[in-house]
């Protein structure tokens, strides 16, 4: 671990004098580490910025995109939802209240269609319409599972031809309550789509996301966001050096 | 299930299998590498310790070093420290007395609840009791719906206020709607919330009063980290669980949680999730997810899932022909799907002994994706093809992969095994063949 090492050096030339000395070097190392993989969202500023949102059942995905939508609109922008999660019960119900709330479109199929199909018509949706933001919602998978990870590439392909270019985000929404876990899921999630950045979420418990230190080791996998709670404003930019300190605290 | 821990441990403990003696040392070494096994798939500290105490205690007494196989003997100690590890034998659902019985669910966000609420409910319809289902999270967009619709696949009814009354009051109304109706089980759910949520814990403790749960099942992310016992610990101080249910046991999940629990709380697992179908809810035990892990398969719940999944006649004619050597194209597709009806390849190969876990797996990558292509295949053979592949030549290989979307070197890949695996029958059919052809009648018969 390149932490650790960057620790022993430190301890050796810098020689702390307490236990508070040598956390804070820690904190500084864990700090310095998750610096450059902490961007701001992307954004296509003269045109429509195209998100895909993914990650494992439960993580968090739809109430991301409910809290971005809020983001987007109290900015004045035109946000449109595309909800392919057409497999798990209600999900599309649950994507409409969050349009509702936020003054988003949403657009869907009936429960069961095919979500590459509800992709593409989103983002023609998005095209045709003018829209400033386009985010489309998909369903909760493992990441083990090979053939829902195929349909995930496959609903990333027809969103990149239609739109006949890369999409400006792809964000695996990630569990800080997760363990080790989830460096198996930025792996995975990433050989089935180019994973642009991250969403941890419920850093509200108590669990830190420490994962996060070993996917930005390992993966160098952009952070971008955390969510902390459900409302609509529970959603921040991510801060290595206040999530060094947490991790630490 | 946990392939990253099983093959850990299977590798400490091979190195003592066979062993005609053994030293302190070889099983203080062996135990190290347990250890850090543990420890790697987010296993609660405390309980590593305390495990690999009790194992070394019991594995270095006279009796182990002494006896004829010692490392087996260490090995028939780590099953059996792991199966109490995790509660000893199945834990049932305690419903006695006066009905409606009450089952509340509860966890944090994403864990699962909504979905094996509806699982619970239709396992519980499947042995013949009347559950009615409850939706009391109130707070998720659409929750209220989702269960609904849940209910409606699963033919439970489901009891509702929509979303502007107390989840207390919900509850109560549902007991008293189960009453009237004759419902004799209610399995409440309630909307996920964080352990340190003071006042959405407090709501948890008035349904608990007002309803009386006989069950309080924690529902716990089998992928959770070392968070599991602190969120486990914290729902049980306010609650009084009386189990959990894992789920996303389908995953690469590292097997801390499911190890540490009970441990730690002093509740047992009772079922676990391995899947997004409303059927992929199984009783959890012990003993069995044991063997699992230490590479020793679980034939128990394979016959189960056969047993479940296979028509019986069906599997009567098919052990005949197999017995004769006298199947064709027709009967491999229908006897795959047979397999495919019991669950995920994946899921089914760690049950048989000695597949599980360390490497093997890995090497016997079997894709579902290569399942569907050999379907395709076999679907776009003629009839007669299928009863006679031997005259499957050069122009017909071309049409069927032409036809099913494949290669040619495909088609002729599904030719060769079908030939092996007839062959391999034929053998069968030898006297030395009794026992395994038995064995495996039995696995579709019994
Ligand atoms: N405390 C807390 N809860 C959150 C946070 N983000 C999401 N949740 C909750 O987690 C639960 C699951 O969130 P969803 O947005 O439905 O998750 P999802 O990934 O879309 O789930 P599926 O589509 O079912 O795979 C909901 O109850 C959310 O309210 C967060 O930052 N903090
Ligand atoms: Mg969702």
């Amino acid at each position: 671990m390149r932490i650790i090492d960057g620790l022993r050096e430190r301890v050796k030339e810098e020689k702390p004098a307490d236990e508070e000395a040598v956390k804070r070097l820690l904190r500084e190392e864990i700090a310095a580490l998750l610096r450059p993989v902490a961007s701001p969202l992307a954004q296509n500023r003269d045109g429509l910025t195209a998100m895909l949102i993914v990650g494992v059942n439960g993580a968090g995905k739809t109430t991301t995109i409910g809290k971005l939508a809020h983001r987007f609109r109290s900015q004045g922008k035109k946000v449109i939802i595309g909800a392919a999660d057409t497999f798990r019960a209600a999900a599309i119900e649950q994507l409409q209240v969050w349009g509702d709330r936020t003054g988003a479109t949403v657009i869907a199929q009936q429960a069961g269609a095919d979500p590459a199909a509800v992709a593409f018509d989103a983002a023609q949706a998005a095209q045709a319409r003018g829209a400033d933001v386009l985010m489309v919602d998909t369903a909760g998978r493992l990441q083990t599972r090979s053939n829902l990870m195929e349909e995930l590439s496959k609903v990333h392909r027809v969103l990149v031809n239609q739109l006949g270019r890369p999409l400006d985000e792809v964000l695996l929404v990630l569990d800080a309550t997760t363990g080790q876990n989830g460096l198996s899921q930025a792996r995975l999630f990433r050989e089935a789509v180019p994973v642009s950045g991250i969403a941890l979420t419920k850093l509200d418990g108590t669990a830190k996301g420490g994962v996060i230190v070993a996917i930005a080791e390992e993966l160098k996998v952009p952070v971008k966001l955390v969510g902390v709670g459900e409302q609509v404003d529970d959603l921040q930019d991510f801060d290595p050096e206040a999530f060094a300190e947490a991790l630490l605290a | 299930m946990f392939s990253n821990l099983a093959e850990k441990l299977q590798t400490a403990l091979g190195k003592l299998r066979g062993r005609g003696k053994l030293s302190e040392k070889d099983v203080d070494e062996a135990l190290r590498e347990v250890r850090l096994a543990l420890l790697e798939a987010d296993v609660n500290f405390r309980v590593v310790k305390d495990f690999v105490a009790r194992v070394k205690e019991r594995a270095v007494g006279e009796e182990v070093m002494q006896s004829l196989t010692p490392g087996q003997q260490v090995i028939k100690i780590v099953h059996e420290e792991l199966t109490e590890l995790m509660g000893g034998s199945h834990a049932r659902l305690q419903l006695t007395g006066r009905t409606p019985h009450v089952i509340m669910m509860v966890g944090l966000q994403g864990a699962g609840k909504t979905t094996s609420a509806g699982k619970l409910a239709g396992l519980l319809r499947r042995q013949g009791h009347r559950p009615l289902l409850v939706a009391a999270d109130v707070y998720r967009p659409a929750a209220v719906k989702q269960l609904q619709v849940l209910g409606e696949q699963l033919n439970v009814p489901v009891f509702s206020l929509g979303d502007k009354h107390d989840p207390v009051d919900i509850a109560g109304a549902a007991v008293s709607h189960a009453r009237a109706y004759g419902n004799d089980i209610v399995i409440i759910d309630t909307a996920g919330r964080l352990h340190i949520d003071d006042e959405l814990m407090e709501e948890l403790e008035r349904i608990a009063a007002d309803v009386e749960p006989k069950e309080t099942l924690l529902v716990l992310d089998a992928m959770t980290g070392q968070e599991a016992v602190n969120v486990a610990e914290r729902f049980n101080e306010r609650l009084e669980l009386t189990g959990f249910i894992m789920t996303k046991m389908d995953g690469d999940a590292r097997g801390g949680a499911a190890l540490s629990v009970k441990a730690v709380v002093g509740k047992p697992i009772k079922f676990v999730g391995v899947g997004e179908k409303l059927d992929a809810l199984e009783p959890f035990h012990p003993e069995r997810m044991s063997s699992r892990i230490l590479g020793m398969g679980d034939v128990l719940t394979l016959i189960e899932k056969a047993q479940a999944a296979v028509d019986q006649e069906a599997a009567r004619k098919m052990a005949e022909k197999l017995r004769t050597a006298d199947f064709t194209f027709d009967d491999f597709l229908e006897q795959m799907q047979q397999v495919r009806k019991m669950g995920p390849l994946d899921q089914l190969l760690g049950m048989i002994p000695g597949l599980s876990g360390a490497g093997q797996l890995k090497g016997l990558q079997v894709d579902e994706k290569e399942l569907v292509k050999m379907e395709a295949i076999i679907r776009s053979m003629t009839p007669e093809e299928r009863a006679n592949p031997s005259i499957i030549k050069g122009s017909r290989r071309r049409r069927i992969a032409r036809g099913s979307g494949t290669k040619v070197q495909d088609v002729n890949r599904l030719l060769k095994q079908f030939e092996q695996t007839k062959t391999l029958f034929k053998q069968l059919g030898g006297k030395g063949g009794r026992r395994a052809r038995g064995m495996f009648a039995r696995l579709f018969q019994s």
